[in-house]
């Protein structure tokens, strides 16, 4: 036991002091000995709980939670100034991605249309598969162009699973979607000229965001 | 290492006369998870156990060998399902060790304080499901409103709750916000509160002490040779926490005590957990008021974070570093090397064993889960116990399956 202990003692030369707390052994006194006081302490902090607390229980379906704006929930594809996708093709979420849920198929840009005379690149089809996703937000880290994008749309839902495929169309109507009700997600870390880049910073004064629960 | 630890020998045929067998799991309340014990009972005690592990087998180490060092983080995060961010702290930190990379003073407070409410986080549930084994319901509850508030901690900084995926290599995927300062103070100011609420129900209870009080003792020595670290070992009486034996991430400017009790008990565990919250409250509150400020990402070590827009949008450097950031053939240098290193998580010593063979990803990715240990060690702690105690012993040693089987 000694040998083990000696490594130890020779490493703490070098750094900083190591005080030690010892919990000490609990002493069953005259009052603790009755159970009453405990019982009675124990309903006064039940009590005080469920009369002069904050309930902590949020009416789900009818009360919803709001989330913060950097929440990484369902995605969607941007639109850019024109309304075409944004998107370039260039397979960056698919690589990032550890869950494999994004399938791509490039396609040069349609030449005779005017309105993509200045792109050369654009998805065909753009998949993901919404029940492989575990929504770690790689795919958006991954985007050169911050075309993909998670939403703070948390309460997914489907009757089939064909339905929780979300192609193109789909993932741009989440966009259309999102944007018209003013949910753009924000993000620290993205720099100023990132869609997504947190806009305003608070001072370090302003009160916190009201929490769900009873720190709320 | 005495050869009982390592081999149980088992009970002899003869021995077994007059002794019946229960099957305790794999799905029972107290377990938790997915555990089994075969139990050799004689009336009431204990008189061999066979922990049995496997029923919550997913190959999380395989898949290590098939994500890049940045993928691989969102199933470290899946692995101790209590307190995912300080696997992600533990995983990282060997990455970061494997490669020299050098954190930032930010990154480095950032994590740490992370780090802390994980330990908080994960010794309330612990605390909470042992008393709550024991048949105290209040004191499980308080401790789950704890939690909740920890949730929207992460939340707020990482965009998700449970599976944060936050860690990087050589830095974070957000930067944090000031409102998530904020978040972190009040839950400074209010956790005492609720941390005597908690304490106050528990700590002095008769019923509760009577019920742990020299149950499932593990002796000093057993400890050390059986590898048991984290609050099972201080409980133990050895006075080991990697925090400060082998100091990481910002702990060395930070002023705070290792816990520990000498009995060895249920209740020194008890005890354990709940002194190291206070511990760990102490190095949030130190370091949340000197958070520096700075980048996440150290610069000097070149490529190791995804440039924000600016660069990407304006510059071609900015767009091929981008790229190359992704692109899994061309990323970080990674030696060809085998290399281990430990933080101490809220359960003891968490490792990862990474060799490397210079490729983007680890040839081999093992982890040293506490857990194992501790419960290879659990036959020990529960014998000539009674049955009721296993409950209580299983509740204080806090075993995370998907730790076990990996």
């Amino acid at each position: 036991m000694s040998t083990a202990e000696t490594p130890v003692a020779q490493v703490e030369k070098k750094q900083k002091k190591k005080t030690v707390q010892w919990g000490d052994d609990p002493k069953i006194g005259f009052v603790e000995a009755l159970y009453l006081p405990a019982i009675a302490g124990g309903i006064a902090t039940a009590l005080k709980h469920a009369f002069f607390k904050k309930r902590s229980t949020a009416q789900y379906p009818e009360q919803k939670p709001e989330m913060p704006p950097n929440y990484r929930g369902v995605h969607r594809l941007n639109r850019d100034e024109e309304g075409r996708v944004k998107c370039v093709a260039c397979y960056m979420c698919q690589t990032a991605c550890p869950a494999n849920c994004i399938e791509i198929i490039a396609a040069p840009a349609p030449q005779d249309d005017p309105k993509w005379a200045n792109r050369d690149k654009f998805p065909a089809t753009f998949t993901i598969d919404e029940l492989r996703c575990i929504y770690c937000g790689m795919c958006e880290e991954a985007c050169p162009v911050d075309a993909i994008e998670l939403t703070s749309i948390y309460d997914l839902t489907g009757m089939s699973r064909q339905e929780m495929i979300f192609d193109k169309e789909k993932l741009l109507s989440v966009f259309d979607e999102t944007s018209k009700a003013g949910l753009d997600p924000v993000r620290t870390n993205r720099g100023a000229l990132g869609p997504a880049s947190e806009k305003s910073m608070q001072s370090t004064d302003s009160p916190p965001p009201p929490g769900r629960g009873k720190h709320g | 290492m005495p050869l009982e630890l390592l081999d149980s020998p088992g009970l002899l045929e003869n021995q077994k006369e007059g002794l019946w067998t229960l099957n305790f799991g794999p799905q029972h309340p107290a377990t938790h998870t997915t555990l089994r014990l075969v139990l050799q009972l004689d009336g009431e005690t204990v008189i061999d156990a066979e922990p049995d592990i496997g029923f919550l087998h997913s190959g999380f180490e395989k898949l290590g060998e098939s994500l890049d060092f940045n993928q691989y983080v969102t199933i470290v995060d899946r692995m101790n399902y209590i307190s995912p961010l300080a696997n992600e702290i533990a995983w990282h930190h060997s990455v970061e060790a494997l490669m020299g990379i050098e954190l930032t003073p930010r990154c480095k407070y950032i994590r740490t304080i992370f780090a802390e409410l994980m330990r908080i986080h994960d010794h309330l549930l612990c605390t909470g499901t042992c008393v709550l084994d024991l048949g105290g319901a209040t004191a499980f509850m308080y401790a789950f409103n704890e939690r909740e508030y920890i949730y929207e901690i992460c939340e707020r900084a990482s965009g998700q709750r449970f599976h944060t995926s936050y860690t990087r290599v050589g830095g974070l995927l957000y930067d944090v916000t000031d409102d998530w300062i904020a978040m972190v103070r009040k839950f400074c100011k209010n956790f005492p509160k609720a941390y005597a609420d908690f304490a106050g129900l528990v700590m002095k209870n008769r019923i509760f002490i009577e019920r742990t009080r020299g149950v499932g003792v593990l002796s000093k020595e057993d400890a050390i040779a059986g590898g048991a670290t984290g609050p099972v070992a201080r409980a133990s009486g050895v006075t080991r926490d990697l925090r400060i034996d082998e100091p990481y991430l910002a702990y060395n400017d930070l002023d705070f005590d290792i816990c520990c009790a000498k009995a060895g008990d249920c209740y020194s565990r008890f005890q354990v957990r709940m002194m190291e919250m206070e511990q760990s409250l102490k190095i949030i509150e130190q370091a949340i008021e000197n958070l520096p400020s700075g980048p996440i990402y150290n610069e000097e070590h070149g490529k190791t974070g995804v440039p924000d827009k600016t660069e990407v949008y304006r510059s071609i450097e900015g767009l091929i570093h981008h790229f190359e950031n992704i692109m899994p053939n061309r990323q970080m240098n990674v030696p060809v090397e085998s290399f281990y290193a430990a933080t101490e998580s809220p359960n003891g010593e968490l490792g990862y064993y990474i060799v490397s063979d210079g490729n983007f990803r680890a040839y081999r990715a093992r982890t040293r889960p506490p857990s194992l240990l501790h419960f290879a060690l659990f036959p020990r702690m529960i014998r000539n116990c009674m049955l009721s105690d296993v409950v209580a012993v299983l509740g204080s040693i806090n075993i995370i399956a998907a730790e076990l089987d990996r």
